[in-house]
C-alpha cells in the first residue's frame, strides 16, 4: 500500500509539474498557430505533432541524446546548475512534459481559433489594444478550452511510459510512475500490484477525459 | 465629414479593390452586391485591414498613407464599428460591454471639431432605450436589442465616424423600423458621422447624404441617392441605369 500510494503521487506530481512547465509557452504557440502566419509555419506544426506519431522510445531516445551528460542540453544543465537530468524525476518531468505538448497545443489552437476574431476587431476600434484585446476577450473566451487542454496534457503525461523508460529509466523510489510500475510488475509476474496499478491510472485518466469533455462542451455561446 | 481614399488597392485572396474618390456628407452609404468589397473598404477605413497601396484620410488625420509609412491603429483612429451581428461580447453583461467602449484616456489630435463627443452612459442608454437590459447578459438579449446595444457600445467610445455594416439586415421588419429612426438620431442629435452599408436602397434614400455603388472590388458610380436609385414598380428603389 505504501508503494502504491507513493507511486500515485509521484506520478501526479511529476505530471502537475511537466504540465505547468509546458502551460505557458503551449499556450503561446497555440494562439501564435491559431492567429498568425509566416514562413516555415507548417514546419512548426509538424514539429509540434511529431512526439504523437513517432514511437515514444524514439522520443526517449532524443531526449536522451540532447540531455545526457555528453548531450548540448545535459551539458549545459550540469555546467551551470549542477543538475543530473537522466535517469533522475527530473528526466520523468521532461519526458511527460514533452509527450504532453501536441495535445495542449493542437487544443489550445482550437480553442483560440474559436474565439471570433470579429469580436477581437470589434473590441481594438473600441479603444483596446492589442495586448488588452488578448487579455479581455480572447483569453477569457478561449479560458474552457485551454483548460480543457491542460487537462488532456496532464493526463497524457500521467499516462506516459516509452520516452520515460528511455530517459529515467526503472529507479526505485526515484522514477517509478503508475506507467513504469505496470510494466515492471507485470515483467516480473506479479498480476496483482500491476492490476492494482492500473486500476490507479485508469480511474485518473477517465476522471481528466471526463473533465476534459465537460470543459469543452459548456462554451459561451459567441455568436 | 470627409473621408478621401486616395489609389488605394488592397487585396483580399482573388479579390481586388481599387479606389479613388473622395466623399463628404454627415451620412454615407454603401451599396452593391455581395462580393462588392463593401466591408472591405469598412474594414480598411476602421484599420482592420492594411491596404498594399494609397491613402486614406478622414477630415483632417490620416489614418493610413502607405507611401509615408504612416498607419494608425485601429485602437487610435476614433473609428466605431458595428458589424453585422453586433459583436457583443458574450462573456460580458450588457452594462459591461457598453463600459468596454468607454474610453478610459482620449490621445489627443482624434477628436474632430465636429464629432468625436463624449457622451454618458446614461445618455446613451435611454437615447437608445436599453435601461432596462443593463444588468442582461448578452446572450439573453433579442436580435434587435443586440443591435442597439452594439450601437449604444460603439457611441460610448466617443467616435469621429461610425461605420455601420448591414446593421439592419439581420434583424425582421418590426426591428428594423425600431432601430432605424435611431440611426438617424445618431446623425442629427449625437453629430456622429455615419458610414452606412446596406442591400436596401430604400434605407440610404432614408438616412445617407450620397452613395458610393461598388462592383467587383471598384466604384461604380456616387451621389445624391435620389441621383443613384429611382423608384421602382416591384421593389421600393433600384438603381438608376446609367444611360
Amino acid at each position: 500500500m505504501g508503494e502504491l500510494v507513493r507511486i500515485t503521487f509521484f506520478s501526479l506530481g511529476v505530471a502537475a509539474v511537466g504540465t505547468a512547465l509546458i502551460m505557458p509557452g503551449g499556450i503561446a504557440l497555440g494562439w501564435l498557430l491559431a492567429r498568425k502566419h509566416w514562413p516555415g509555419k507548417a514546419l512548426v506544426e509538424t514539429a509540434v505533432a511529431l512526439p504523437l506519431v513517432i514511437p515514444p522510445v524514439a522520443t526517449g531516445l532524443i531526449l536522451l541524446k540532447l540531455f545526457g551528460r555528453r548531450g548540448p542540453f545535459g551539458a549545459f544543465f550540469a555546467e551551470w546548475f549542477g543538475w543530473e537530468i537522466v535517469f533522475t524525476w527530473k528526466a520523468v518531468v521532461l519526458a511527460a512534459a514533452v509527450m504532453a505538448i501536441p495535445l495542449l497545443v493542437r487544443t489550445a489552437r482550437v480553442a483560440f481559433e474559436e474565439v471570433p476574431l470579429r469580436l477581437e476587431q470589434v473590441a481594438r476600434t473600441l479603444g483596446a489594444g492589442p495586448w488588452r484585446v488578448f487579455f479581455t476577450v480572447t483569453l477569457p473566451l478561449a479560458a474552457r478550452g485551454l483548460c480543457a487542454g491542460g487537462v488532456l496534457a496532464f493526463a497524457r503525461a500521467l499516462g506516459e511510459f516509452g520516452a520515460t523508460a528511455m530517459i529515467a529509466g526503472f529507479i526505485p523510489g526515484q522514477t517509478v510512475t503508475l506507467s513504469l510500475g505496470i510494466y515492471h510488475h507485470v515483467q516480473l509476474g506479479q498480476d496483482d500490484q500491476a492490476f492494482q496499478l492500473l486500476l490507479i491510472s485508469a480511474g485518473l485518466a477517465f476522471a481528466a477525459v471526463l473533465l476534459s469533455e465537460r470543459l469543452l462542451g459548456r462554451k459561451f455561446a459567441a455568436r | 465629414m470627409k473621408l478621401v481614399i486616395d489609389s488605394l488597392v488592397l487585396s483580399a485572396g482573388r479579390f481586388r479593390l481599387e479606389l479613388s474618390l473622395t466623399l463628404e456628407g454627415r451620412a454615407i452609404g454603401l451599396f452593391g452586391d455581395s462580393g462588392a468589397g463593401k466591408t472591405t473598404l469598412v474594414e480598411a477605413i476602421a484599420g482592420l485591414r492594411r491596404p498594399h497601396t494609397g491613402r486614406i484620410q478622414l477630415d483632417d488625420r490620416v489614418l493610413v498613407d502607405r507611401a509615408h509609412d504612416v498607419y494608425i491603429a485601429p485602437e487610435h483612429r476614433g473609428v466605431g464599428y458595428v458589424p453585422q451581428d453586433g459583436a457583443l461580447f458574450p462573456h460580458f453583461s450588457v452594462q459591461q460591454n457598453l463600459q468596454y467602449g468607454c474610453r478610459q484616456t482620449q490621445p489627443s489630435g482624434l477628436r474632430s471639431s465636429s464629432g468625436g463627443a463624449s457622451f454618458s452612459l446614461a445618455a446613451i442608454a435611454e437615447a437608445l432605450d436599453i435601461e432596462r437590459l443593463l444588468d442582461r447578459r448578452v446572450t439573453a438579449l433579442s436580435g434587435g436589442e443586440r443591435q442597439r446595444v452594439a450601437l449604444a457600445r460603439a457611441l460610448l467610445a466617443s467616435p469621429r465616424l461610425l461605420l455601420l455594416d448591414e446593421p439592419l439586415s439581420s434583424l425582421d421588419a418590426g426591428h428594423k423600423e425600431a432601430i432605424f429612426p435611431l440611426l438617424q438620431r445618431i446623425r442629427d442629435d449625437f453629430n456622429v458621422p455615419l458610414v452606412y452599408v446596406s442591400h436596401a436602397p430604400e434605407d440610404f434614400v432614408a438616412l445617407c447624404d450620397r452613395v458610393l455603388v461598388l462592383s467587383q472590388g471598384k466604384a461604380l458610380r456616387s451621389g445624391p441617392p435620389t441621383e443613384v436609385f429611382e423608384a421602382s414598380p416591384s421593389v421600393s428603389y433600384r438603381l438608376k441605369s446609367l444611360s
